[in-house]
C-alpha cells in the first residue's frame, strides 16, 4: 500500500522505481538460510549418525555428554550431564556457540535484515514495516555483543581442529589406531580451514587485532595484523557462505557414512 | 545509437509526475548529456543540479531506473535497446524543482560533528603522522558529498521521525575519520551512539553500494565505530587499557 510521503519530498507514490530484479538476492538467501537452518536443526534433534570412526560432526562437537557416541576430551574430565540430556540431543550443549556468533555476525546481519526482516528489502526499495528501531532496544541491541561471540567461536575453531587431527587416526584392524587419510578427513579439514577463514575475517577479530589503534606507527605489529585481517575481512561474505555450506555437507558425509549409506573411501 | 525513450520527473514542492522524452542518443553519451540535450531541444524549463561531469563534484545525483546513481557517471550504453529509462530526484530529500532537492539536512548534520581536537604538537613544535597512520581516514576524505549514501539509507528515506536523531552514513565516515585520526584526541563514541544515532544503522550496506568513490562505508566507518562502541563494555579490552593507556576524553 503506497505511503504518504511527507509532503515537500518528491511526490511518487510508488514504493521503488526499480525495473531489474532485485528481489532475487532476498528470495536466494531465505531459501539458502531457510534450508540451512531446518537442516542444521534436524540434525541436532537426531541425537545419531554424528560419529563415524574417525569422524565427529561438527554440529556435535566438543561432545560434552557421557552418553555422547564419542568423547571429545578422551578420559579424566568430568562427566558433564545436565538433565535436559535424555530429552534434547547433545548438540544443543554447543550449537548455541556458533549459531549466536553467525546470528550476530555484520554480514549475516545485512543478509537476513534484508531477506526476513525486509529493511530495506533491497537498496531504494521501500522498507515493509512502517515501524523501526533499528539495533537500539532489545533484543537487536544485543547484536552489539558480537564480540564476546566471536571469543567463543575461536575455541570452536581450536577444538574442530583437534577433531580434525583426529580424523588423520583410524581404527586399526588389531586394537589401536593407524594414521590414514579418507574423504572424509579431507572433508573435514576443508571444513575447519573454511570456519577458520570466517572466523578471522570476521569484523570484530579485525577491529580486536589492531583496528582500535588511532596511530599505528606507533603499534607496529598490531598494524601488520590489521592489515592482514583487512585483507582477509573483505572475503567474509565468501567465507560465510563457503562455511556455512561446508558445515552441512561435513555433517551430512559423517551421517551418510555412520549410516551406511555410503563407504568412506580411504586414499591413505 | 538508437533513439532513447526517458522518463523524467518534472514538478514542484508536492506536485509533479513523470514525463516522458524521446531523445537521440550519440555514442559515448551519459545520462546527464541526454538530460541536457532534453533541455536544448525539448524542455528549456527543465531544472537540473550538474557542475563538472567528471564524478568530481557530486551535483547530479538523480535514481536512474530507481537506483541512486550520479547522472554523469551513468553511461546509455548500460541500458537495453528500447528500454524506457526512469530519471527521478533523490527521494529522500524535498524536492526545490525537477531533479533539484534541498540536502540542506546534511548542512546542518555536518555542523553537529565534533570537530578535530588536536593533541600538543612535539618538542620542536611540528606534528608528525605516518602514512599507515592516515590511509584509514584518507579513504574517508575521498567523499565527494554526492550525498547518494544518505538518499539510499533507509533510516532517512522510510523513516523521516529519525532524522533528527541520525546523522546518516555520510557523517558516520567523517566521525569515523576523525575518531581514527591520529593527532586526534576526542573520543567520540558517546556522540556517535546518543546524538548521531549510530544505533539506528542495520548495516544493510546500500551507503557502500551506491558511493561513486567506492569508499566502503560500511566496513570501514560504521562497522568500527559500532566496535569502537563494543570497546566500552569489553572486559578484555578493558584490561589490556589497563596496562597500555585509557581512551581519549569524550566528546
Amino acid at each position: 500500500m503506497a505511503r504518504v510521503m511527507t509532503p515537500p519530498r518528491p511526490p511518487i507514490a510508488a514504493a521503488h522505481l526499480r525495473n531489474d530484479a532485485w528481489w532475487a538476492l532476498p528470495v536466494t538467501v531465505v531459501i539458502v538460510l531457510g534450508s540451512f537452518i531446518v537442516y542444521s536443526t534436524w540434525a541436532a534433534l537426531q541425537n545419531a549418525h554424528y560419529f563415524a570412526p574417525p569422524y565427529l560432526s561438527p554440529f556435535y562437537s566438543p561432545c560434552l555428554s557421557s552418553r555422547c557416541l564419542h568423547m571429545t576430551f578422551g578420559y579424566g574430565l568430568p562427566d558433564v550431564q545436565l538433565p535436559i540430556i535424555g530429552v534434547l540431543s547433545p548438540a544443543f550443549l554447543i550449537l548455541w556457540g556458533p549459531g549466536l556468533f553467525r546470528l550476530t555476525c555484520y554480514y549475516y546481519r545485512k543478509a537476513y535484515y534484508r531477506s526476513f526482516w525486509l529493511a530495506p528489502p533491497a537498496c531504494a526499495v521501500r522498507d515493509v514495516k512502517r515501524r523501526y528501531t533499528g539495533e537500539t532496544r532489545v533484543p537487536l541491541l544485543l547484536q552489539n555483543f558480537h564480540r564476546y561471540t566471536w571469543y567463543v567461536a575461536v575455541i570452536f575453531i581450536v577444538l574442530l581442529t583437534w577433531d580434525a587431527i583426529l580424523a588423520l587416526r583410524f581404527p586399526a584392524p588389531g586394537g589401536g589406531t593407524q594414521l590414514g587419510i579418507g574423504v572424509g578427513t579431507l572433508v573435514m579439514w576443508a571444513n575447519v580451514i573454511l570456519l577458520a577463514g570466517y572466523t578471522f575475517s570476521c569484523h570484530s577479530c579485525r577491529h580486536v587485532c589492531g583496528g582500535h589503534v588511532d596511530v599505528f606507527s606507533r603499534a607496529r605489529t598490531r598494524y601488520r595484523a590489521w592489515h592482514v585481517l583487512s585483507r582477509l575481512n573483505e572475503r567474509h561474505p565468501v567465507f560465510a557462505w563457503l562455511s556455512l555450506f561446508s558445515v552441512g555437507v561435513t555433517d551430512l558425509y559423517i551421517r551418510l557414512v555412520s549410516m551406511g549409506v555410503i563407504r568412506d573411501l580411504r586414499i591413505l | 545509437m538508437p533513439p532513447a525513450t526517458l522518463k523524467v520527473f518534472r514538478g514542484q514542492a508536492a506536485q509533479g509526475d513523470f514525463r516522458e522524452y524521446r531523445v537521440d542518443v550519440d555514442e559515448g553519451m551519459v545520462v546527464l548529456d541526454v538530460i541536457h540535450r532534453i533541455q536544448a531541444t525539448q524542455a528549456p524549463d527543465l531544472a537540473c543540479r550538474w557542475n563538472c561531469k567528471a564524478g568530481k563534484c557530486g551535483s547530479c545525483s538523480a535514481e536512474v531506473n530507481g537506483k541512486p546513481r550520479l547522472m554523469c557517471m551513468t553511461r546509455m550504453d548500460i541500458f537495453e535497446p528500447g528500454e524506457t529509462i526512469s530519471v527521478a530526484p533523490i527521494r529522500t530529500f524535498p524536492l526545490i524543482r525537477d531533479l533539484v532537492t534541498d540536502v540542506s539536512y546534511n548542512y546542518v548534520k555536518a555542523r553537529e560533528v565534533p570537530p578535530l581536537r588536536l593533541r600538543p604538537p612535539d618538542a620542536d613544535g611540528k606534528y608528525r603522522m605516518m602514512q599507515e597512520d592516515v590511509d584509514r581516514p584518507q579513504e574517508f576524505h575521498k567523499c565527494i558529498e554526492c550525498f547518494l549514501c544518505q538518499d539510499v539509507c533507509h533510516v532517512i528515506r522510510d523513516h523521516e521521525e529519525h532524522k533528527p536523531a541520525f546523522a546518516g552514513p555520510r557523517f558516520f565516515i567523517k566521525i569515523a575519520g576523525l575518531d581514527m585520526h591520529p593527532l586526534d584526541t576526542l573520543n567520540r563514541t558517546e556522540f556517535v551512539r546518543r546524538q548521531a544515532g549510530i544505533g539506528l544503522c542495520n548495516i544493510t550496506k546500500c551507503c557502500t553500494e551506491v558511493c561513486p568513490e567506492h569508499i566502503h562505508i560500511t566496513d570501514n566507518g560504521i562497522i568500527p565505530m559500532k566496535e569502537r562502541m563494543a570497546d566500552d563494555f569489553d572486559p578484555i579490552v578493558w584490561l589490556l587499557r589497563k596496562f597500555r593507556g585509557g581512551r581519549p576524553e569524550p566528546a
